[in-house]
């Protein structure tokens, strides 16, 4: 008789397998340390055959490191886990993909200068000649519904199309199971539907799915049982069907989570743009970049205003072009606060009173191996050049630690000691202090890059809460996401940004997923929902 | 067995300090096996090598003759290297400086003042830094490598120089010998300490650069400036800083640096110019650089360990009868122990047995 | 022997060591790895190659341990930047430095010693056609292994599975280590052919290009090989056509000099490394070529997570 039963919290919550079944894959107490960090705790899973089971929890909780180690790209150091009822050892991927498990990792594992037959060719131990590989490709891509050119440079490709290599090729290996790592992460809602109805086949077919997510609704939708992680440990086993999704995030979580409070603009206030862009244009600076076309957009004081739009489709470019990090040909392509900035650099826009949260925390937003007060002089030596620095430019330590100190205060940045390498921190944590250390200035265009990806929902709330303050104390917030959601809570409007241009902002009133979902994949606002649908 | 590398949350600050001394014990210890085998008694050649030089005051001042230039340059490598400007032609550097610095006292002779020695040394920077522009104008304006171009220009320059002083610039009432006439007094670097030795200005020249640039470095936006574009090039575009200026201040400063080491060691310890003035300082300055942890103070240390290695080279030559072309092993190997011992900064090491204990064996660790 | 068929000969001759490190090199850039002690394992192999041939009086064994003292001697580059993952410009150029002076020490005895030849290898028939007979078939030994390099590395880069597994791991360690491909052990063998190469060059210049030891006896070529891998854009037969040009150059300065051309001798000895500047130049101005064509893990340090 299997059980899940699992020693947690206390609680000893019931599996919903049915006793007599034998699993496909079953994990005992499987534990991975990293230094002093313990990833995975004990953990217990059973998945049975011809089953989607999805393996919930938030940021950081585990789940990656989980699969990994089914997937043999880390091993356990305790444990055991069971496949087909017989305890194996899983060292490497090659021992894995023997085994019958494949895996979709939610970073994908390709080489952009080669071809998408060549990368497949390289997943697989066999020596066939990479003709006929390209040729079982393109009959799977057929058969699932999953459109793949072999020939194709990956470098070439978009975040969806590489996606379906990764697919294909994890295929190609006949697997009994098959593990994908937030894989609609990446896609718009109708490329997800696709995806879903690809998986649904591959069930029917007798396959297992493991399906690691925290997007609730989907698994909710799509999966038949599931696991729940936190800190590392199992906190649940569960049908997601029968809880909600405010009883699936309460379990991920642990405690209620603080919905964001998103109070109406006070009547009489100030509505004046504050950040104006028209006509923004740029080439790609380089082979694999988005060229921008004639965008224009307009944030007023008091709002908060979202641009949607899959991971790949120009919003970094966009980034730098509004950050001054790329200048514009034309002053006025770009004002702020009603002065031209398009000739000025970041510093200059700064100075104007912007403030700028770029994609990437380290290596971008922060310097990774500079200490925290250092990375708070990083984006603010210009803008307080009197308080941080002396005439001659000598940096004045105290007042920048004292700084420092308020903005870890204020933003509530666990770090282990006092003034700690930026790399040290959390995902969470860095990425508080980094955006504390701009609402610090209380600047009055807020332009924000994926604010709470990989950041767990602790921090995340906090960080989304600010945001929405922000703005409501009469700056202009703009915040690029590719989390809908995230933009659905927290914005006045949503545009689609899509291979480079800028959508018409929907207010969020009347916005619907379907409906940016259909920008997000290229469809014209203004074709009817039907037809476009079709075309995807 | 294995060694497995384990990233450490954050630098060590303790093995930040001990790297050097780690460096410095396994190359003493790897250079006793080179004398062993050599069949020389290794104490005693070890002995030669680092303290010998070190008891007698004439020789601590050709300590400092030596340690002068290396510090120079090194100091100035130390902001290329930290901004990640990779600056290999300092030899080059060094010979241009030494030859603009010489042009008054060449072909001006008879201009004769307490102003000409001033004016070298000032035409010395320029020269240096100019030459170094190169590099930087190729790196910013087309993207090339400055690597291989610093050092091209390295070879460039030593055959410039040699053209020079065999044509042009020969002593004209010298006897054919392939050098320049002997610079006038007012053209000669002064000595610090003249009762008791030959170390000249250039030391003090040193000193002074290292004190500088170790407070530009550690106390002001522009050492900030420098480090963050090195480290974190994006981060630094982020923050406003231009890579394009970062990348000509480096190579103006080492450059110039190197310059002022190139026309102090012609106007003062060689006294003119000739083919060969340079022992490649601008190749040891990059191993006192790493030596002294691109940091400045380190780097007179360094700096001063590495003269010493010259010294011991030229002393085991006549006592012991060893080449001093042992020296140069010598320095290399101290820069592999060096950058070997610096991982420990970044992480530690662990030495794993066949396998970590596979999932499989271990017994359930639960009911 | 008319003078274009001698200066075409000696062309050949100077060509073929920055050939054989530069293919060498190649495949260890390919890789991923940034390996800056080319110039170090060459004078290794040009000591080393001497050494032995004297020693021995077989030219042949100089040549074989010159291939195993730059394989050796490219292993101490390997463990510190693969294993104990060092800084590679630094540790590459530590490797020139160590192997500059570990070999003007040990060539000391060397010096002014009347050198072995390796003998010329003349294949029957074809070596007698006009023009092409002597250049192309009448060479030593070595220039037919180098071509039959370039060749060999040509087809197992871009049609066998290991050469792709190579250069997937040049192009993306990180997926490369996911995918159960082993990372550092291609590497560490990429970083020994490419020692072995050199090595071999270094010993082509000691026993075939000036048969005797001279300190620094490589002057520049060992850089030169590098710039000619980017020159090349990481491709072999271009590798093949840079090598030759530069062969050109070298030649065409020497005889110009021997000639009694006015233009002073040091201006035409240091024109292969103002052309080297110039090519680099060319090459890297064209900013998408050079995203294109280098392996985007070049020099990047890697530390797998286990």
């Amino acid at each position: 008789m299997q059980s899940g039963t699992n020693k947690d919290n206390g609680g000893v919550v019931k599996t919903t397998l049915n006793a007599g079944d034998e699993p496909l894959l079953e994990v005992r107490g499987l534990t991975k340390v990293f230094g002093t960090l313990k990833a995975c705790d004990s953990i217990d899973l059973a998945i049975g055959k011809g089953e989607i089971h999805a393996l919930l929890g938030e940021n950081g909780a585990g789940k990656s490191t989980l699969v990994k180690m089914l997937f043999g790209t880390l091993e356990p150091v305790a444990g055991e886990i069971l496949w087909k009822g017989e305890s194996v050892r899983i060292a490497s991927p090659s021992d894995a993909r023997r085994l019958g498990i494949g895996m979709v990792f939610q970073h994908f594992s390709l080489f952009d200068a080669l071809t998408a037959a060549e990368n497949i060719a390289l997943s697989l131990e066999e020596k066939t000649p990479i003709a006929r590989i390209a040729e079982r490709a393109r009959e799977l891509s057929r058969s699932y519904g999953l459109p793949l050119d072999p020939s194709a440079h990956v470098g070439d490709l978009s975040v969806g199309e590489r996606q379906r290599i990764e697919i294909i090729r994890c295929l190609l290996q006949h697997p009994d199971l098959i593990i994908l790592d937030e894989p609609t992460s990446v896609l718009t809602p109708q490329e997800a539907e696709k995806l879903f109805k690809t998986l649904e086949t591959l069930r029917d077919e007798g396959k297992s799915i493991l399906y690691i997510s925290h997007r609730l609704e989907e698994v909710k939708r799509l999966c038949d049982r599931a696991t729940v992680l936190r800190h590392g440990r199992v906190v649940a086993h569960c049908d997601p069907r029968k809880e909600t999704a405010a009883s699936l995030a309460r379990m991920m979580v642990g405690s209620e989570v603080h919905a964001v409070v998103r109070a109406a603009p006070p009547k009489d206030a100030d509505h004046s743009p504050l950040l104006e862009v028209a006509g923004l244009s740029r080439e790609p600076s380089n082979p694999f970049a988005i060229p921008l076309r004639d965008i224009h957009l307009t944030v007023h004081a008091g709002e908060v205003l979202g641009i949607a739009g899959v991971a790949g489709n120009g919003q970094g470019e966009f980034f730098e072009a509004i950050s001054g990090e790329a200048l514009q040909d034309k002053a006025g392509m770009v004002r702020i606060r009603g002065k031209d900035a398009g000739r000025l650099d970041i510093s200059g826009r700064r100075l104007l009173g912007a403030a700028f949260v770029p994609e990437e925390r380290l290596g971008h937003g922060a310097a990774p191996r500079m200490r925290l007060s250092e990375n708070l002089l990083l984006s603010r030596f210009r803008t307080d050049a009197k308080s941080y620095l002396t005439h001659i430019g000598i940096i004045r330590e105290s007042t920048i630690s004292a700084a420092t100190r308020r903005i870890v205060s204020d933003m509530d940045v666990r770090k282990s000691s006092e003034d700690p390498e930026a790399s040290a921190l959390s995902g969470g944590n860095l990425q508080k202090f980094i955006i504390g250390r701009e609402l610090d200035r209380q600047p009055a265009v807020m332009v924000v890059n994926q604010p709470t990806w990989g950041v767990d929902a602790g921090a995340a709330a906090h960080i989304r809460q600010a945001l929405i303050d922000l703005a409501r104390a009469g700056s202009a917030v703009l915040v690029i996401s590719q989390d809908l959601d995230e933009l659905f809570e927290i914005s006045d409007a949503i545009a689609v940004m899509h291979d480079g241009r800028l959508s018409a902002p929907v207010p969020v009133g009347e916005a619907t997923y379907e409906k940016i979902g259909l920008l997000m994949g290229g469809a014209d606002a203004s074709t009817p929902p039907t037809a476009a649908m079709e075309a995807v | 067995m294995r060694i497995e590398l384990v990233k450490r949350p954050q630098h060590s600050a303790l093995f930040s300090a001990l790297s050097p001394f780690i460096a410095l014990a396994l190359t003493l210890v790897a250079g006793a096996i080179m004398f062993a085998l050599l069949g020389k008694n290794p104490v005693q050649a070890l002995y030669l090598y680092f303290i010998d030089p070190l008891r007698e005051v004439w020789s601590l001042h050709e300590l400092a003759i030596k340690a002068a230039p290396l510090i120079l340059i090194g100091v100035g490598l130390s902001v290329c290297f930290l901004s990640n400007n990779w600056n290999i032609g300092a030899e080059g550097q060094f010979i241009v400086g030494a030859i603009i610095g010489s042009i008054l006292p060449v072909l001006f002779p008879e201009f004769q003042s307490w102003i000409v020695l001033p004016i070298m040394l000032l035409l010395g920077i320029v020269g240096g830094a100019a030459y170094g522009s190169i590099p930087a104008l190729l790196k910013v304006r087309f993207n090339t490598n400055e690597i291989l171009t610093s050092l091209m220009l390295v070879y460039v320059a030593q055959l410039f120089l040699d053209w020079l002083v065999r044509g042009p610039w020969r002593n004209p009432e010298g006897f054919n010998f392939p050098q320049t006439r002997s610079f006038h007094e007012f053209a000669i670097l002064p000595e610090l300490l003249p009762a008791s030795g030959r170390a000249n200005w250039g030391f003090a020249f040193a000193i002074i650069a290292a004190i500088v640039l170790w407070f530009l470095l550690s106390k002001t936006l522009k050492g900030f400036e420098i480090k963050v574009l090195g480290q974190s090039p994006r981060a630094g575009r982020f923050a406003g800083f231009s890579n394009a200026r970062m990348v000509f201040f480096a190579f103006l400063v080492s450059g110039g640096l190197a310059g002022l080491a190139g026309i102090s060691e012609v106007s003062g310890a060689i006294g003119h110019l000739q083919p060969s003035i340079s022992p490649g300082y601008g190749f040891t300055a990059i191993i006192v650089a790493f030596l002294g942890r691109l940091n400045p103070l380190g780097i007179v240390a360094a700096g001063l360990v590495l003269a010493l290695s010259y010294l011991g080279g030229e002393a085991a030559q006549i006592s012991l009868g060893v080449s001093d072309k042992v020296a140069r092993a010598f320095q290399g190997m101290l820069l592999f122990f060096v950058l070997a011992s610096d991982t420990l900064i970044h992480y530690r090491i662990r030495l794993v047995g066949r396998q970590a204990a596979p999932a499989a064996e271990a017994p359930h660790g639960n009911a | 022997m008319g003078m274009l068929e001698s200066i075409l000969l000696t062309i050949a001759t100077a060509a073929t060591p920055l050939l054989i490190a530069a293919i060498g090199e190649l495949v260890v850039e390919r890789s991923g790895v940034l390996n800056l002690g080319v110039e170090g394992m060459m004078i290794m192999g040009a000591v080393t190659g001497f050494g032995v041939a004297l020693t021995t009086g077989s030219p042949w064994l100089g040549v074989f341990a010159a291939i195993l003292v730059g394989a050796v001697f490219s292993l101490l580059f390997g463990f510190l930047t693969l294993t104990l993952v060092t800084n590679q410009v630094a540790t590459g150029l530590a490797l020139t430095l160590l192997g500059l002076g570990i070999s003007g020490m040990a060539g000391e005895a060397f010096v002014g010693q009347p050198g072995l030849r390796l003998a010329r290898l003349d294949i029957p028939g074809l070596s007698d056609l006009p023009v092409v007979g002597r250049l192309l078939f009448g060479q030593d030994p070595i220039f037919y292994i180098s071509i039959a390099l370039t060749a060999a590395v040509a087809y197992f880069l871009f049609r066998t599975r290991a050469g792709l597994t190579l250069r997937s791991v040049g192009d993306n360690h990180t997926s490369a280590h996911a995918l159960g491909i082993k990372v550092i052990a291609i590497r560490y063998m990429a970083v020994m052919f490419g020692g072995a190469c050199a090595g071999l060059a270094g010993a082509y210049l000691s026993l075939v290009y000036t048969p005797q030891w001279v300190e620094n006896m490589t002057a520049g070529r060992g850089w030169i090989a590098l710039a000619l891998v980017v020159f090349a854009s990481w491709r072999p037969w271009r590798v093949l056509a840079g090598a030759y040009l530069f062969g050109g150059v070298s030649i065409g300065q020497l005889h110009a000099q021997a000639f009694g051309v006015g233009i002073p001798s040091q201006l035409l000895s240091s024109l292969p490394y103002l052309a080297t500047v110039v090519v680099l130049v060319i090459i890297s101005r064209n900013r998408r070529l050079t995203m294109v064509n280098t392996p985007a893990s070049l020099g990047r340090p890697f530390v797998p997570d286990r």
